[in-house]
């Protein structure tokens, strides 16, 4: 399979600690001369961007975190002028504020390289044609597919997500060979493929692009069996590109990140301290040539490991493992970032009292269920079964409103959610990955 | 004047009414009338009871969420007709009834209705004037 950038994916490792030590002196000076928020970094710890002087230096500085990125709303952590960003971008916001990530001319052509490699990395090729089935807007998923496919030279379909019916007559009629979205939305869209009578052989898709949430190798073979594909996986943050910074090749095991251009640690969620090679714990990045919204240790709350060794396909590029989890308590549900927090307040909000609640995560088919019980409580026990349906309705509502996901409430009896010392445990999730 | 029904929320699943049924028994206490009103996933089960405030204190003891709801205890004639009459009285004073349930009471010739309207005040004084007897909490506890 052709590696789209050998003269980087294949560099040798030294001169590859080359290239990024050089990149990460261009980043330091870039923040400390543009961003206070970064020159107060630098010099708190009295690090000036010329005392870079090899990749270990990086551990002086101190980490950032979603929340600082947060504060800078909206455009406080660009680095350039708002006349060199031609793009904008923005994470969902579930939890307070959103992150809004710029791209420069540069920033959106170094995006659609390092996507046109993991496609490219999949199987992917010019000829190819493309549906993509994430949703188009300010999440990173559709447009960062789209221009790195399109850098292939392969024929790029926008159909963004939804209208599964719809994908699947396009798929057969335009003759899809490349499926793009969440891994449980192909297992969906396979699911409808079959209630439509459509069979294996009347697609000719061929390579799966997945991403946007967490998925398992039963789920791998489950979508390939059923639509004839290759399955891939790759991963993204909105914070530091979006799809792009790491993606499967034809070995599968472990996705390449482009080290070229982000730089990855590994550290223990709890010390910060850097885990040894292999080891799991919380992936840290640094983007070395982002322009308009460089990041610098950036704490991603994603748990891996990164693999030691080569592949066989002949990327010298670090392989990290799929993401296993994560170090606080969010939720992906069908490709929606979701925080318990979210759930408290929403019930806080409708009648002033604070239930025991829980949240429970499921499969229904291949679609994520989105559950929440609440432990009905006197404080709002009306004895007209009217009342409680119309509450149970109520909090539904609501959650949809503020979460995005339709959740199913479940209204129980007292003290029947599991407590651990005494507080409630908030979140099941019965999805195998 | 108004009886003092008792609530409980249950979910919908084995045991929980007999747990009901057993706690209450065990303090004594004896169960005049019961209906259950059932979603899918949970119901809430009335009960008139012998002693209303003992029952509302041993079930919540036992972690049950419980309430206390005014209802009607109405003598109803036990022959066709005989609820018809009753609550034609309530559609002609415009009172919305939310839920009623009857029981018979043994070796005479009367139902008794235990019924939860908009307006319970507004109910009796019709009820009243129309001549339908209304039973006191004394008389309903100790049928």
């Amino acid at each position: 399979m052709s590696i789209w950038s050998p003269e980087y994916e294949t560099m040798p490792e030294e001169q590859l600690r080359e290239l990024q030590l050089k990149r990460l002196r261009w980043v330091a000076h870039w923040v400390y001369e543009r961003l206070s928020f970064y020159r107060k970094k630098f010099d708190e710890v009295k690090l000036r961007p010329e005392d870079i002087t090899s990749l270990e230096d990086l551990k002086n500085l101190p980490f950032i975190s979603k929340d600082e990125l947060r504060k800078n709303y909206p455009f406080g952590m660009f680095a350039v002028p708002l006349d060199n960003v031609v793009r904008i971008h923005s994470s969902s916001g579930t939890t307070g504020k959103p992150v809004v990530v710029g791209y420069t001319r540069g920033d959106l052509n170094t995006w659609s390289e390092v996507v046109a490699r993991i496609a490219s990395a999949a199987g992917v090729k010019k000829g190819d044609i493309c549906q993509i089935a994430f949703g188009y807007g300010l999440f990173t998923g559709g447009f960062g597919l789209h221009y790195g496919l399109e850098r292939i030279g392969a024929t790029v379909i926008p159909v963004s997500a939804g209208q599964t019916e719809r994908q699947i007559n396009i798929m057969m009629d335009f003759g899809s060979t490349v499926l793009v979205c969440t891994p449980s939305y192909a297992l969906h869209l396979a699911e409808v493929a079959e209630g439509m009578g459509v069979k294996k052989g009347d697609l000719r898709l061929r390579v799966g692009l997945f991403g946007a949430e967490p998925w398992s190798e039963n789920m791998r073979r489950e979508i390939e069996e059923r639509l004839g594909i290759f399955a891939t996986d790759n991963y993204g943050l909105t914070e530091v590109i979006g799809p792009g910074i790491a993606g499967e090749c034809q070995e599968r095991n472990g996705l390449h990140i482009n080290e070229d251009h982000f730089l990855v640690e590994v550290i223990n969620p709890d010390t910060g301290e850097a885990v040894e090679m292999g080891e799991s714990g919380e992936l840290v990045f640094t983007s070395l040539t982002r322009e308009a919204f460089p990041v610098i240790r950036f704490r991603t709350r994603d748990l891996s490991r990164l693999i030691p060794g080569s592949c066989p396909c002949g990327r010298t590029f670090v392989r990290m493992e799929r993401v296993k989890g994560r170090t606080d308590d969010m939720i992906i549900v069908r490709g929606v970032n979701i925080f318990p927090s979210q759930v408290e307040s929403a019930l806080l909000e409708i009648e002033g009292v604070e239930p025991h609640f829980q949240i429970v995560v499921d499969k229904k088919g291949h679609l994520d269920e989105l559950e929440v019980r609440v432990e009905v409580e006197e404080a709002f026990f009306p004895d007209a079964m009217r009342k409680l349906v119309e509450f149970q309705k109520k909090v539904e509502d609501k959650l949809m409103a503020s979460l995005g996901v339709r959740t199913k409430v479940t209204l129980v009896e007292p003290r029947t959610i599991g407590r651990t010392a005494g507080k409630a445990k908030r979140v099941i999730d019965k999805r195998m990955y | 004047m108004f009886v003092k029904q008792v609530s409980v929320f249950l979910e919908n699943k084995e045991g929980r009414l007999y747990e009901v049924c057993h706690v209450l028994g065990d303090a004594g206490i004896n169960i005049r009338a019961l209906c259950i009103a059932e979603t899918a996933d949970y119901g809430v089960v009335r009960m008139i009871v012998s002693d209303p405030e003992k029952a509302i204190s041993v079930l919540r003891n036992s972690g049950f969420t419980v309430s206390e709801t005014d209802v009607l205890a109405v003598v109803v004639p036990d022959k066709p007709g005989g609820l018809a009459q009753v609550l034609r009285i309530l559609k002609d004073a415009m009172i919305n009834v939310e839920y009623l349930y009857c029981f018979i009471e043994p070796g005479t010739d009367r139902a008794i209705d235990i019924m939860r309207v908009e307006n319970t005040e507004a109910a009796i004084n019709v009820l009243k004037d129309g001549n339908v007897e209304i039973l006191t909490p004394a008389e309903v506890y100790g049928i």
